[in-house]
């Protein structure tokens, strides 16, 4: 009987390199949520407020302890505007882009506040003190036009107003 | 103590209103002033945000819009006796705006302390769920029926028909998800439920889980709401430790329990399926249907999945009785509608009416007009994906019927005002340039059909072949309408076509004959 002829197994290729990260905090958000059904969200979230982002590194992580592919975590990760794969500017300014706010003005907002920081939306600015980024819609439309810096809410805004404001936070 | 009210509603916070709470505070000591400061909830009168209102034997009065630096001045002026200054508006209740309105879902707005029980309970609050434990959950449900209610989220499909669906599934478990992904531009109504008076929600989400045997619930809000979810979680405690939510609901035998869950930046998650997705921890895919999700929902069960505002609807409701509610409103439309006034208008703000007001009363009488003082252009009414109306249009009544027969919608109650400086070439590409950042990329038709209009609709304004372009752009945007899996690729095409048709000037086409204007 001829012996039979397996394939060469296929050599891996390297496993990429991504930049450390910290394991341990990881480790604890995904114990803080393991008894909750559709955790995944939750889960992204606390790992964006501990470190920042989401790093690349960790969807093994992640993917092992939900009994996922890497694959399916990585998918949930690009799909939602909100979670990061690197860490931001120090600061973040969204500006809405929606139809109420560009009925006050928020192309040309937009247009002044991309000149004044020398980024366009999605940027950073070169210093990475201030990262610069579309939002659509944060039901201030009353108030129009509404932009976010840091995670609060502005109505009613204007250049000055913005300028006024990443000046006292301390952009540069 | 004189009792001042300042808001904790987002829009005033993002004018300063917790500045201008403090500085209250601040003076009240260096005057030696007893007041307690009271952080309120919105009347939904945004243009004079930050309202502070003082609570006298006439009532309260207001005075706003406040900044911090005013507030010096309103105690000179002697404003904790209601005394005159600049910025006062007189009793609240007395302003036309608030008065003409017929507040039942958002009757509490401004009232109360978003967060207190004894608040709650005081202005009419869990009477709704108390009447609902005393009945049998097939009779809440047909008391739902009854009213007339129909979803809030944009669908408008009667609620109670879902209730009864879902009521009627044998399955081990059951869900209510309620959407409070509020992604439509120009509207804040579910936000200001959930940051003004989280309780109702919670009454509401707990009677539909009453009536169709769900035991559990969950709040899906968007990230955008960052003050929503706090004050979810601290109403959810609230409710909790006083016993109106967990197992064995005051001894009724009836459990029910609920979390919050937070999107993360998908309009698509509107879409109830892509909801439901979300919360079981993956992508926003919009799912087929059937099975309907009132069939196999959430973890595959049954689920009641409905709007906050149609659920804040429903305890008063159960209070009042189906036959109360239904006298409001006309035809298929019972009932009152909270439309969300906003973009280019001077007195933007929330308006509960009955269906049956015009977009003239809305946006004339209690708008007030341009914001800028320029003459009106346009009005987008139901959402990014509602249709742009010119101002031939205004005295359209705002119902489901009325609005569809002129291919618009009601959606989610929120009309954006343009003044003439409104392009409304570059809206309509808006329109298809948010489809395509949006779209959940599970149909072709909206996936690339978004990108193959902007690029149509770049091309006819570069004057490139135009009346070949815009014939092909009208056949894509047919394709959209008819093959698109949910409501994200079949109504973008709507803003398209309603600004070609009110507005091809701008589009550099020629004018519409009177025959294309009628649909």
């Amino acid at each position: 009987m001829k012996e039979a002829v397996l394939p060469k197994p296929l050599r891996r290729p390297e496993a990429p390199q991504y930049p450390a990260y910290d394991t341990a905090q990881v480790a604890a958000v995904l114990a803080r949520w393991a008894d909750t059904s559709g955790n995944l969200l939750p889960i992204l979230h606390d790992i964006q407020r501990a470190l920042g982002h989401v790093p690349p590194g960790a969807v093994g992580q992640i993917a092992r302890a939900l009994n996922r592919s890497r694959a399916e975590v990585h998918g949930v990760i690009t799909f939602y505007h909100d979670f990061r794969q690197a860490p931001a500017g120090r600061h973040v300014l969204k500006l809405c882009q929606a139809e109420s706010c560009q009925a006050m003005g928020s192309r040309q907002l937009t247009a002044e506040v991309e000149a004044l920081l020398g980024c366009r939306l999605g940027e950073t600015t070169a210093d990475g003190a201030v990262t610069l980024e579309p939002v659509y819609c944060l039901g201030n439309c009353a108030c129009s036009p509404a932009a976010m810096l840091d995670g609060r809410v502005l109505g009613r805004v204007t250049r000055a107003k913005l300028e006024r404001l990443l000046d006292a936070v301390g952009r540069g | 103590m004189v009792k001042v009210c300042v808001p904790r509603d987002s829009s005033a916070l993002s004018l300063g209103a917790d500045e201008v709470a403090a500085a209250i505070a601040v003076e009240a000591v260096r005057r030696g002033a007893a007041v307690r400061v009271v952080r309120t909830s919105s009347r939904g009168l945004f243009w004079l945000e930050p309202l502070v209102e003082v609570e006298t034997p006439a009532g309260r009065i207001g005075f706003g819009p406040v900044d911090a630096a005013d507030v010096p001045g309103l105690f000179a002026a002697g404003f904790l006796g209601g005394g005159e200054h600049a910025l006062g508006v007189g009793p609240v209740a007395e302003i036309p705006f608030l008065k003409r309105q017929e507040r039942l879902t958002f009757a509490r707005a401004g009232v109360t302390e978003p967060t207190s029980l004894v608040d709650y309970e005081a202005h009419g609050g869990l009477r709704g769920l108390r009447r609902a434990l005393s009945m049998a959950p097939a009779a809440v449900v047909e008391e739902v029926v009854a009213s007339g209610l129909r979803g809030r989220g944009g669908a408008a499909f009667p609620t109670g028909i879902k209730w009864r669906t879902v009521a009627a599934a044998e399955a081990p478990r059951k869900y209510v998800a309620v959407n409070a992904d509020e992604g439509d531009s120009g509207t804040y109504s579910d936000r200001m439920v959930m940051e003004g008076d989280p309780f109702v929600l919670l009454e509401g989400m707990a009677i539909a889980g009453y009536a169709t045997g769900a035991s559990h619930g969950y709040v899906y809000v968007r990230s955008e709401y960052p003050h929503a979810i706090a004050a979810l979680e601290e109403a959810l405690a609230v409710l909790r430790a006083a016993g109106w939510y967990g197992a064995d609901i005051q001894g009724s035998g009836f459990g029910f329990d609920a979390e919050v869950r937070v999107g993360a930046g998908a309009y698509i998650c509107g879409e109830e399926t892509a909801m439901l997705e979300s919360i079981e921890g993956r992508r926003g895919m919009v799912r087929f249907k059937p099975p309907l999700p009132a069939i196999k929902g959430l973890f595959g069960m049954p689920t009641v999945v409905n709007n906050v505002v149609s659920l804040a609807s429903v305890p008063v409701i159960l209070d009042r009785g189906a036959r109360f509610y239904a006298d409001f409103g006309l035809g298929s439309s019972r009932g009152t509608l909270p439309i969300q006034l906003a973009g280019n208008v001077r007195r933007a703000g929330l308006v509960e009416k009955a269906f049956g007001v015009t977009l003239r009363e809305l946006v004339e009488e209690y708008g007030g007009g341009t914001r800028s003082g320029r003459p009106l252009r346009a009005l987008q009414v139901g959402g990014p994906l509602g249709a742009y109306f010119d101002s031939s249009l205004l005295d359209l009544p705002l119902d489901y019927e009325a609005l569809a027969r002129h291919r618009g919608m009601v959606g989610h109650g929120g009309i954006v005002v343009f003044d003439d400086t409104v392009d409304m070439a570059a809206q309509a590409r808006y329109a298809m340039e948010f489809c395509a950042v949006e779209s959940c990329g599970k149909c072709t038709p909206c996936r690339i059909g978004s990108t193959r209009a902007q690029e149509l609709i770049d091309r006819i304004l570069r004057g490139e072949d135009a009346p070949a372009n815009h014939a092909q752009l009208l056949k894509l945007c047919d394709v959209m309408e008819s093959a698109s899996l949910c409501a994200l690729g079949g109504m973008a095409p709507w803003p398209v076509l309603s600004a070609l048709r009110y507005f091809p000037g701008d589009f550099g086409l020629p004018p519409a004959t009177e025959a294309a204007r009628v649909v």
